[in-house]
């Protein structure tokens, strides 16, 4: 598709691309150790924190200004925060009420300044607009460096104290044990996970940078058995579905990129729950139905054993109608399946008599060893 | 006099930003003591789907299914959040944070595609404009009505009836859902129900107030309220009141300050948890700070007497009753030692030898350690 | 009133401490190195409600010891506060002669097993790998020798086949063994548990308590808070009786008895006399104790813990 290779080469594109793709990657690594700790919504509660935190840094720098933006919403951020630790903590409200009444009151308190601002009709406000609602495209080859440089010591961070942020996300009263500033350490974590927050911010706006920091992770959970795997499972999403996002919406003018973005994630994620081994729907799905064959043929296998030791003979061809009484249903798909298992040979048809079935010795032998178990 | 009242513009945009307070705070009590306080940001987010599909197939931007698109998405939204939850692939905190934004970002898709150039715009449905309520006015008989006044007084009255009606059985579920369970009260029914009437309610406030103030709404009051009482009906009244208050404070501050109405009112709701959280006479800050001193005094003294106790037999007894072994012993500095020292001896518990640092215990305060350290003797 | 010696001397008078006996009088060392664990006067609050109440307590070193009481006691409490993990509200804590702070690296440490969602992504060989960190020091990785380290205690516990699985595919039993090997591998001197044979299949516990009597037969100190009073006699030979404040403590022949639990139990305690407690062989003095809830007017948060009944152990698979 030649428009397809214009868009993909054009700079504007390519700068939305790495913007998002940085901004996912964060999200993703940073997400994975919010949704571990169980903290998914404090990411809420600080995308919507940040609103206020924007408008200040916006007022205070007289227009769109990267880094004021980022300074104040992360000073926002983190005040939400701490006054979501001291109403839970110190006060009978629990911690879905704390969280929820600073999300909202903060977010009240960012449209207050958001029109006061319009009303006003500053400069630069259009740039605000488009950091709050995410618009990819609208990332400046300025914001890059920003974004980049953040990226790099968000991620070097973890990499940094892999082992500290491992421990304390598995199980911190151990790593309190080993004399382990724990408090700082969480602190240290939260403050990061509050930047890829408010760095995202701009990929996919407030209200929906809660699915950008949840979903690659949630995704990546259904794949990794280790956290080293999940972590960079996470990544690749968030990047990935950033990037997807971003392509589809230049493509067609007229779509704002945090929705796609989004739904690209949370497609990655439902994909992942339906079709991961181990944990996936579909894989699970198909082991109990073979642990459910398994049993049933396990139970022809032994009626017919005991029919044919009735007889006296182990190689005795018991009729249709026999098995199905004494198996209680129809046993023809179960016999089926163990004839293709080379456990039972059908003979061949006899006039007057209905469909028999006779144990192979490898059948004989599979009987008799459900029989012993059965009797321990 | 209805003349007279429509007539005042301000006075209706008031009413209206208070309906919408009430109606939201009235759900919202239960909601909060219930736990479940933040399916009002999902479902206030997801109704946006419900609106916008009902939009596509009606092509009325104001049909009355749009309650009905916005209940179903609503209930959707938590139905789908705790069937992911359950499935124990992804904890319950993460399924509700993947639910809603996905409807939400479905829900804007669809308005960039097909409805672009309606009233459904994602400014205006997070934000909410309240002053833009006359704009939208309903004709009944000689009177021009701004129809969120008429939708938002419907609900108002809805969610109170049901509030009134279903009290117990609310409390109950609550507070007690197995027993709920056990008396045959549906408290799951209930639950869904209590849903059902909150993404009606979001829907009427969309236009009035937007979605994330919508949320404040439903969560702020009744916490107040919650940290003022303990009384449920006092909850759930203390909480319209005070959504009511915010409404009449928010207006006058925005027109003063020329700022979103309702972000104005929202910021009022949270002063007021503020204010509550601080200086709320049982459970406020202050009165814990000084309850806990309050506290710490008392086990500090018994303490004290509970240490004399457990050493007054023994032959190191002379010295661990000395005040400066106390220094030493409970790690105390010098200055709290002698005051509570001088407290314990104020309340008759124990007295300071002839040489001003030996402590004996007298009866009153050796029968304070043998509660702590016997509890069950009796005398 | 005077007359008696007070129940906490009388309870101290019985134990004999011998060779480490108290020597009263301030010439005496202020930090007793010949214990492995020495604490005086500790007081633990969790929010201005005293949970520990003026702790004097001797653990000497190479014993294998059980720290017992009703729920609610500050067991949990005690260790914490050894480790460090909770703030002291008055008292001292010595380990090895030491300030407990100072001494971590020696200390061992076996949390409730329900303390942590078991649903992480991580194997058995992660977790236990987790133990080296505190000896790695900051941001070193583990390396090979860690893993091999980690590998031998994996198989110390009876778990080396599962060192690859998912924990969240791990029994009760054997998550509980993964823990164990985790401090194993922090070659410790002094090792804290807590109830580490809670919730575990009888095969599973008679490993747990071999495993410990092998530490302790090395030279270790292992202190248990443990849940079930029946076995504690046959599992441990040191014993601490605690109910927010020492009941009594010492060699557990002298400490198991009837008068002593009575009075840990706040009296709650219902004793059936005589009945051999299956696979165990000889009953303590006393008890094969099912407890009693606690009567009304009982005062403070003490109440009797519901101490589990007989136990049949089922034959090996």
């Amino acid at each position: 598709m030649p428009e397809l290779w214009e868009i993909l080469t054009d700079f504007t594109v390519r700068n939305a691309l790495l913007g998002a793709a940085l901004l996912g990657v964060l999200s993703g690594v940073l997400g994975t150790f919010a949704v571990l700790r169980e903290q998914s919504l404090l990411g809420d509660a600080l995308s919507h924190a940040a609103l206020p935190g924007i408008c200040i840094g916006f007022l205070i720098a007289g227009g769109r200004h990267l880094w004021p933006l980022v300074l104040g919403a992360l000073a926002a951020g983190a005040a939400a925060a701490l006054l979501v630790l001291l109403l839970t903590n110190h006060s009978r409200l629990k911690p879905d009420a704390s969280v929820g009444a600073v999300l909202s009151t903060f977010f009240a308190i960012g449209t207050v300044l958001l029109t006061y601002i319009q009303n006003r009709q500053l400069p630069g406000q259009a740039g605000l607009d488009s950091f709050l609602f995410g618009q990819a495209a609208a990332i400046l080859p300025a914001d890059l460096g920003v974004m980049a440089a953040v990226a790099a010591l968000g991620l070097g961070l973890v990499a940094i104290f892999w082992k500290e942020f491992k421990l304390i996300a598995f199980d911190p009263g151990f790593a309190r044990s080993l004399g382990w500033r724990v408090s700082l350490l969480e602190a240290l974590l939260t403050a990061m996970i509050a930047l890829a927050v408010v760095i995202g911010l701009q990929m996919v706006g407030v209200v929906l940078m809660v699915a950008m920091i949840i979903a690659p992770a949630a995704a990546a959970r259904q794949w990794a058995r280790r956290l080293e795997t999940m972590v960079v499972l996470a990544g690749v999403f968030g990047a990935a579905s950033g990037m997807l996002g971003t392509i589809v919406s230049l493509a067609r003018p007229g779509l704002a990129t945090g929705p796609l973005i989004v739904l690209a994630a949370t497609g990655v994620t439902v994909v992942s729950l339906v079709f991961a081994p181990q944990r996936g729907v579909l894989w699970q799905a198909v082991q109990r139905r073979r642990t459910r064959a398994a049993i049933e043929g396990g139970r022809v296998l032994v009626d017919l054993l005991q029919l044919a030791r009735a007889h006296g003979d182990e190689a005795f061809a018991t009729e249709q109608g026999m098995i199905d009484a004494v198996y209680g249903a129809d046993a023809q798909p179960v016999l089926r399946q163990l004839e293709k298992q080379g456990l039972v040979k059908p003979l061949p048809p006899q006039l007057g008599k209905g469909q028999q079935w006779q144990l192979t010795s490898a059948g004989q032998a599979e009987a008799q060893r459900l029989l012993e178990k059965r009797e321990e | 006099m209805l003349a007279a009242f429509l007539d005042n513009v301000d006075l209706v945009l008031m009413t209206i930003g208070a309906l919408v307070g009430v109606a939201a705070s009235l759900l919202g009590a239960f909601l909060v003591l219930r736990g479940s306080s933040l399916y009002s940001d999902a479902i206030s987010h997801s109704i946006l789907l419900g609106i916008v599909v009902v939009y596509l197939i009606s092509g009325d931007v104001h049909s009355p299914y749009q309650v009905v698109g916005a209940a179903l998405a609503g209930l959707a939204t938590v139905y789908l959040s705790e069937l992911l939850g359950a499935s124990r692939r992804v904890k319950q905190d993460a399924a509700m944070g993947l639910v809603f934004p996905a409807l939400f970002a479905l829900a804007v898709l669809l308005i960039n595609l097909f409805a672009r150039d309606v009233h459904l715009d994602e400014h205006a449905v997070l934000l909410g404009e309240l002053a833009f309520a006359w704009l939208d006015v309903v004709t009944i008989g000689p009177y021009d009505v701004p129809r969120s006044l008429i939708t938002m007084g419907v609900i108002t009255l809805v969610n109170a009836l049901f509030v009134t009606l279903f009290f117990k059985e609310l409390k109950l579920a609550v507070f007690d859902p197995g027993l709920a369970e056990a008396l045959g009260l549906r408290p799951r029914l209930l639950f869904y129900v209590l849903l059902f009437l909150t993404s009606v309610t979001a829907v009427g406030a969309f236009d009035a107030v937007g979605a994330i103030l919508f949320i404040a709404f439903v969560i702020v009051p009744p916490a107040a309220a919650y940290l003022l009482t303990d009384r449920l009906w006092a909850v759930v009244a203390g909480g319209a009141f005070l959504a009511v208050a915010a409404s009449i404070a928010g207006y006058h501050a925005a027109m003063w300050l020329d700022v979103s109405i309702g972000g104005m009112m929202a910021t009022v709701c949270g002063l007021s948890l503020v204010a509550a959280f601080l200086a709320s006479p049982r459970y406020g800050l202050v009165a814990r700070l000084v309850r806990h001193r309050r506290q710490r005094a008392e086990a500090q003294i018994l303490l004290l007497l509970v240490h004399l106790y457990n050493h007054e037999q023994e032959t190191t007894a002379a010295q661990e009753s000395d005040l400066a072994a106390l220094q030493h012993h409970l790690r105390w500095p010098a200055r709290l030692g002698r005051a509570v020292v001088a407290r314990a001896q104020q309340q008759g518990l124990l007295t300071v030898g002839p040489d001003g640092q030996r402590l004996h215990l007298t009866d009153k305060g050796r029968d304070a350690a043998r509660q702590v350290l016997e509890p069950w003797r009796r005398g | 009133m005077l007359q008696q010696p007070t129940r906490h001397q009388a309870a101290r008078d019985q134990v004999a401490y011998a060779p480490w006996e108290r020597s009263g009088g301030a010439n005496q060392a202020m930090h007793e190195p010949s214990l492995a664990l020495h604490i005086e006067d500790l007081t633990v609050s969790y929010g201005y409600r005293p949970v520990l109440w003026d702790i004097d307590l001797d653990i000497p070193p190479g014993v294998l010891g059980a720290v017992v009481g009703p729920n609610g006691a500050g067991k949990s409490t005690l260790i914490k506060a050894v480790l460090g993990m909770v703030p002291i509200a008055a008292g001292h804590i010595y380990v090895f002669g030491r300030p407990h702070r100072e001494q971590l690296r020696r200390i061992g440490y076996v949390p409730q097993r329900t303390s942590v969602d078991w649903d992480f992504p991580t194997t058995a060989l992660d977790v236990v790998m987790m133990g080296l960190y505190g000896q790695l020091g900051w941001i070193r990785r583990p390396g090979r020798a860690e893993r091999e380290k980690a590998w031998q205690a994996l198989k110390q516990v009876g778990m080396e086949r599962f060192a690859d699985r998912q924990i969240s595919q791990l029994s009760g039993g054997q998550q509980q063994r993964v823990f164990l090997a985790r401090a194993l591998v922090q070659d410790a001197d002094l090792y804290l548990m807590d109830e580490p044979m809670a919730g575990v299949d009888a095969t599973t516990e008679r490993h747990i308590i071999e495993l410990l009597k092998e530490l302790r037969n090395r030279g270790k100190t292992v202190l248990v808070v443990h849940h079930d009073l029946q076995t504690v006699p046959h599992y441990f030979d040191w014993l601490v009786l605690l109910n927010v404040r020492i009941i009594a403590q010492g060699p557990m022949s002298q400490v198991y008895t009837l008068e002593n639990l009575r009075r840990a139990y706040g009296g709650q305690i219902l004793l059936l006399q005589g009945l051999p407690a299956a696979g165990h062989g000889d009953t303590p003095p006393g008890a094969a104790g099912a407890g009693a809830p606690a009567e009304a007017g009982d005062s403070g948060t003490n109440t009797a813990s519901q101490a589990t009944a007989t136990r049949t152990l089922s034959p090996e698979r």
